[in-house]
């Protein structure tokens, strides 16, 4: 039987930056990935470098992730297309400008600045295509967007460079307890080490509810468009407070749009499929902040199964029930930034079972306890 | 948006009016089923039948214009919904819910949905990769007649023709026809061929459609163009556009041709853009060197409401698509509750005669004119994704670091995420992997597809929006 230290589930950005970090710490890495490496969420996502707009809980990790990013490719040995071109949240009413407000406010009260109020001025000087009607936005000038495959693979490789094997396609089960280690059933024979850590994305729940702690994730489907390729006209990553889009011109001028519209997940078939229904709406929110693509034409369409946690915020947390196994999955749609500290934070709960960023808004616990019941 | 859950459901919804989609979609009105027909083309015919109902149409090779005459007569006397103009660019299934049909028309999106989905998509030439193939001037043969028929558009330098099949000799026809200086054509037919078809000669002869074929063969002949037979290697010449063809041939001649126009033309292959975007099971046909749907025989595809017809299912041509068409409209007519078992298949009976008795003769001619130059090996810096420029050596490099499938080859390269979605690319990608990892092609699989299977201005949905609007 194959045998590692650290047996990794999950070959997305977590899983992969798991298992660099495990090698560059010396440890030995077995990593099971179902299809190939970046193969859903992690390969198939908007590619947005992003703190703008976060979570309080996760402002800490993102600022950290941030600083890992600045060298990403002393890190994986390729610039995974890493762009700062800055990302820009705006308003387009009252409410939305509203919200800024509220927004600085929680932000600079929690010590951060990375956020700017920018004027209509200054934004239409940033997004001269963008609708007049805006008033003006929130812009982290030092955000920006990588190659989210790109990115995936690029971990990967270097993880195996150092010495982790991945093995894939390989579907893990359920770690079953042996001795002081565990064991991870596969379809290619089990493997068995000292610590698991569960970076299965959507399908995380499953493995955490085989472990005794179900928690309740969603599997979901963010939909996503693409243009054919149009002359280069904006560098910021666009979302707006008002309206669900996210909007960002690749460097090869395709146009990539997206903003949290479902399709249809369906897990067990390992598939998630569009619904031009509501992408017809994502168009109309296209048209209504940029008049100028109305000449542009879809030439493709998608969605990726990522894993929702209902507060939003992923699981990243030693096991309640499992002692040795540490999870890191649910980011909820937005864990692709997260992905560098990610893998440092696991490696920490692996080696020593703590670690110094504060991810106690992360525990498994939390849906356990009386006040999460009572709130759902 | 004509979005319509007020609108009907049909029983049937039928894409492509061609052969196949035209004699399914009479049938289905015969029937009573409630039909809808789809078709991009502004009159019924399909590529085959193209202006079937204007005198001056001319049909395409192994057609007749009398039956598609007959074919599009019966299609205009049933009671339909037809919408010409429509093209269909993507279709959502789902167990247990109609299925819902994204059109544009007049630069519109809308929507139909419908019990069950038939598919008469029909044919594409298949994409024959050799050097300078992306080069300006050089096009399929399908493409330079379309220029031909509509304007007039007639090349002014000397044409070369490289391929084989009957889509070549009838171009070559009607170039001569328009007064084009035909400078050469390069046939890559091999002599092996010949042989391995004659095995399959009594079927072809039983099935009747030799006399048309054979027609067209003493016409190109007669023309007494200068022919290259047995061509195994091409390599179109020129620097910002084609400007002649290298060949050599099996048994070691060689030569250059001047060209101002390079038509390709190596058959043709099943048009399962629609199908493969909607997830429908593909299957390996090695006597046709392609993917094609995997179908039963009354259309069926792994898509529970959705059958396929005609060529899209298999190239087997314009006589075998009317019967595949009614077959599975009986099928159909059986699933939605309009016609018992028994009745289907008493009346499919005479249907399935007649087509097997046609498909003994397709053998004959898959392989008489089997792809060569498409299927010959291929120079690492020769294009094979033209819409975001790939190489095969490319190609190869990504597998080498580690890319296995189709899909990866996608992630990595970029490779089939153009505007063609990967059907000038798909059979490339998936030989070369093929070759690379030593398994068959069927082993290796194809693209996922994404819809839109072509691309939608996003003002096509405006303008759905504000036809919408109160």
């Amino acid at each position: 039987m194959r045998t590692a230290d650290v047996i990794v589930i999950g070959g997305g950005i977590h899983g992969c930056s798991t298992a660099l970090e495990c090698r560059r710490r010396g440890l030995s890495v077995i990593l099971l990935e179902k299809d190939h490496v970046a193969r859903h969420a992690s390969g198939v996502n908007a590619g947005g470098v992003r703190r703008l707009n976060r979570h309080p809980d996760e402002i800490p990790l993102a600022m950290a992730s941030a600083a890992l990013w600045q060298s990403i490719k002393d890190l994986v040995g390729d610039n995974c297309g890493y762009r700062q071109t800055g990302q820009i949240r705006v308003a387009e009413t009252e409410a939305g400008l509203e919200a800024i407000a509220a927004r600085r406010a929680l932000v600079e009260g929690l010590g951060y600045s990375h956020e700017q109020w920018i004027d209509r001025e200054t934004l239409f000087g940033l997004v001269p295509a963008i609708a007049r009607h805006c008033l003006g936005a929130l812009y982290t000038a030092d955000d920006g967007y990588a190659d989210p495959s790109r990115t995936t693979r690029a971990f990967a490789r270097r993880a195996a460079a150092l010495g982790a094997e991945i093995i894939s396609p390989c579907r893990a089960g359920i770690p079953v307890r042996t001795g002081d280690g565990w064991q991870v059933p596969t379809d290619r024979g089990p493997v068995s080490g000292a610590a698991v850590v569960n970076c299965a994305g959507a399908w995380g729940g499953a493995i955490a509810a085989g472990l005794g702690e179900p928690v309740p994730i969603e599997p979901v489907a963010p939909m996503m468009l693409v243009t054919a390729r149009v002359p280069p006209f904006i560098a910021p990553v666009v979302a707006s407070f008002d309206r669900m889009i996210s909007f960002k011109q690749s460097p090869n001028g395709t146009v990539v749009i997206g903003g949290g519209w479902r399709g249809r997940a369906e897990p067990e078939a390992n598939r998630a499929l569009v619904e031009f229904g509501d992408l017809h709406r994502l168009i109309g929110n296209v048209l209504h902040l940029f008049p100028v693509m109305r000449e542009a034409r879809i030439t493709r369409s998608w969605a990726g199964i990522e894993g929702m946690m209902p507060d939003g915020i992923p699981v990243i947390s030693p096991s309640a029930t499992a002692p040795g196994v540490v999870h890191a999955f649910g980011f909820s749609a937005h864990g692709f930034q997260l992905g560098p500290i990610g893998g440092r934070i696991v490696a920490d709960l692996v080696e020593t079972g703590k670690t110094a960023l504060p991810i106690a808004p992360f525990s498994i616990e939390r849906f356990q306890r009386a006040s999460w019941r009572e709130a759902s | 948006m004509t979005a319509g859950q007020d609108e009907p459901i049909f029983d049937l919804a039928i894409v492509g009016a061609g052969p196949a989609g035209m004699a399914a979609a009479a049938l289905a009105g015969e029937i009573g089923l409630s039909t809808v027909v789809l078709d991009e083309q502004p009159s019924p015919g399909g590529q085959i039948y193209r202006n079937v109902e204007h005198a001056g149409g001319v049909p395409l090779p192994g057609a007749s214009r009398e039956k598609g005459a007959a074919l599009a007569a019966a299609f205009r006397a049933t009671a339909l919904d037809y919408r010409p103009g429509t093209g269909v660019w993507h279709i959502e299934t789902h167990p247990g819910e109609p299925c819902r049909l994204w059109l544009l028309r007049d630069a519109r999106v809308g929507q139909v949905r419908a019990r069950r989905v038939l598919l008469a998509t029909g044919a594409t030439e298949r994409p024959v990769p050799v050097p300078g193939w992306t080069l300006p001037g050089v096009l399929t043969v399908g493409a330079l007649q379309i220029l031909l028929k509509s304007a007039g558009m007639v090349p002014a330098g000397p044409v070369v023709l490289v391929g084989n099949g009957p889509l070549l000799y009838l171009t070559a026809v009607q170039l001569a026809a328009a007064d084009t200086r035909v400078a050469a054509v390069l046939e890559t037919g091999a002599k092996a061929d010949l042989r391995a078809a004659l095995r399959h000669l009594p079927g072809f002869v039983a099935s009747g459609t030799w006399r048309a074929g054979l027609a067209l063969l003493r016409e190109f002949r007669a023309l007494g163009l200068p022919v290259v037979r047995d061509v195994s290697e091409v390599t179109i010449e020129g620097g910002d556009r084609a400007s002649g063809v290298r060949y050599r041939t099996a048994d070691g001649q060689s030569g250059t041709v001047p060209a101002e126009v390079v038509a390709l033309h190596e058959g043709v292959i099943p048009a399962s853009s629609l199908a493969r975007a909607i997830g429908c099971d593909l299957v390996w046909d090695a006597g046709q060197a392609t993917f094609r749907p995997e179908i039963d025989t009354w259309g069926q595809s792994s898509v529970a409401a959705v059958q396929i017809v005609g060529d899209s299912a298999g190239i087997a041509g314009a006589e075998a698509a009317p019967l595949a068409g009614r077959i599975a409209v009986l099928e159909a007519a059986r699933a939605v509750g309009r016609l018992t078992e028994a009745e289907r298949d008493r009346r499919a009976a005479p249907f399935g005669r007649a087509l097997s008795s046609l498909l003994r003769g397709r053998p004959f001619i898959d392989r008489l004119y089997p792809p060569r130059l498409a299927r010959s090996p291929l120079a690492d810096p020769v294009v094979v994704c033209r819409c975001e420029e790939v190489t095969a050596g490319a190609v190869r490099a990504a597998l080498a670091s580690g890319a296995s499938g189709p899909n990866q080859i996608k992630a990595f390269l970029r490779c089939g995420m153009g505007p063609c979605q990967g059907r000038f690319c798909a059979p490339t990608v998936t030989r070369l992997i093929a070759e690379a990892r030593g398994v068959p092609e069927a082993e290796v699989g194809s693209f996922r597809l994404r819809p839109p299977v072509k691309p939608i201005p996003l003002a096509a949905f405006a303008a759905a929006m504000e036809e919408d609007a109160p």
